[in-house]
């Protein structure tokens, strides 16, 4: 066991965590946060997708101990994020999940995309979306959402 | 699947983690990004019983510029030389690269020094630091030693590196202005490992020239007359000195599907290379 401390969604946690426990089980089993979801659990599908200092990672590739320290953020931490809740309204419009699986590390790498203006087009979305894999869509609806979404943002932006 | 039982220690200095390594002898293993490590540990294809994270040793984040070269940290990320937040001595060759590498959650993540170590016969900077005749700076229990890129990938999965050595730092020579670079990366869906990967570089001013193949059943391949033919600037004879140099990689027994993609990938880097 070793002595770990996150902040998670702006909460400070401390735990003794194995070090063989990923960060997904972790905020899964020990903390509830089961938004996060696992898919392949070796980094290919992206389900797991959250941020770790502000920044997209798997959490099915980092282990619990190695983010003593960091910030961590799940798809439960955004309910104030005015990015996240202009994707949420064109995922719904447009129709962009089905099962719904794979949606929280879609919002979060839609997020991420949008910040570092890489969803200037289709092809900059599907290279960007290549990391999270869908079984149900076939991606064109959530193409569509996360393009929808940078437009928007971006009017507001320049009318601002 | 979940990884195995294991010990974990963050040390406060590379000299620190070095003894570990040694005192470990063989059961320890080096974390920084964990990238392949923890995914390997997850499908239980590694299973050390020590892990010792590097990632936080300020030394091995740093980069340094000079007049003749970069030197990139081992922990320096692939999204940091993506983004161009640590200093590009390549005019360009590994911002590309980088954004070619994996996703972006597992670029924020993934170092350097993690690839090289690790060298995966698929992975880029094998290849590309190769094909810029880096250095690899190597810390053991003996003190700091350099190995030329070229020679620390030896095989699939092998390297020069001993038990009890970390890689501290890459030093890349910075190409001149006129130098020209082509990249090539080959995969059926974006992000993925290369199925055929060919870096080349032709910096006249400083009278180095090289291609480099990736994904090539071992060590990054240097395709020696292709290479030198760029140097002159040659054009007609590229496609044959191509073909013999991949012909004469034997030991690296490519169907003829392989080498047909390796030579689509050697012809489309050498074409971006030359004016």
């Amino acid at each position: 066991m070793t002595a770990t401390r996150v902040q998670i969604n702006g909460a400070t946690i401390a735990d003794d965590v194995p070090p063989r426990l990923s960060l997904a089980d972790f905020l899964r089993e020990r903390r509830n946060l089961t938004g996060t979801h696992l898919g392949c659990e070796h980094g290919v599908c992206g389900a797991c997708t959250v941020l770790v200092d502000g920044e997209p990672a798997r959490s099915c590739l980092m282990l619990a101990v190695a983010c003593d320290e960091r910030e961590i953020t799940t798809i439960e931490g955004f309910a104030a994020d005015p990015v996240v809740a202009a994707l949420r309204r064109n995922f719904h419009r447009y129709h962009a999940l089905q099962c719904g699986y794979c949606t929280p590390a879609m919002l979060i790498t839609a997020r991420d995309l949008i910040l570092r203006q890489r969803a200037g087009s289709e092809r900059e979305i599907r290279e960007g979306l290549a990391g999270n894999i869908c079984r149900c869509t076939g991606y064109t609806n959530i193409v569509t959402a996360i393009s929808e979404t940078a437009k928007e943002l971006g009017r507001e932006a320049s009318n601002a | 699947m979940k990884a195995p039982a294991v010990d974990y220690i963050r040390p406060r200095s590379l000299a620190e983690a070095v003894d570990l390594l040694a005192e470990h002898r063989g059961e320890a293993r080096v974390i920084a990004g964990g990238q392949s490590l923890v995914a390997m540990m997850n499908l239980r294809v590694a299973s050390p019983a020590l892990l010792i994270d590097i990632s936080r040793l300020p030394e091995l984040s740093s980069v340094s510029d000079d007049n003749d070269g970069v030197t990139l940290g081992a922990c320096v990320t692939h999204a940091a030389v993506e983004d161009g937040r640590a200093a590009d001595p390549s005019r360009g060759l590994m911002p590309r690269a980088a954004a070619t590498l994996a996703y972006r959650a597992i670029r924020t993540r993934g170092t350097i020094g993690g690839s090289l170590a690790l060298s995966d016969p698929a992975a880029e900077w094998p290849a590309i630091l190769t094909a810029l005749d880096a250095e690899v700076m190597v810390r053991g229990p003996g003190g700091l030693r350099s190995i030329r890129c070229a020679e620390f990938t030896t095989g699939i999965f092998e390297t020069g590196l001993a038990t009890d050595e970390v890689i501290e730092n890459v030093r890349i020579p910075k190409l001149s202005p006129d130098a020209r670079w082509g990249y090539l990366k080959l995969c059926r869906k974006s992000g993925e490992f290369a199925s055929a990967l060919a870096v080349a570089v032709a910096d006249r001013a400083r009278g180095h020239s090289r291609v480099v193949l990736g994904a090539a059943n071992g060590a990054p391949l240097v395709l020696h007359e292709t290479s030198r033919l760029i140097s002159e600037n040659g054009r007609g004879e590229v496609r044959e000195a191509a073909a013999a140099d991949i012909g004469h990689a034997a030991d690296r027994h490519f169907d003829e599907f392989q080498r047909n993609l390796h030579m689509v990938a050697a012809m489309r880097a050498v074409q971006q290379v030359l004016q």
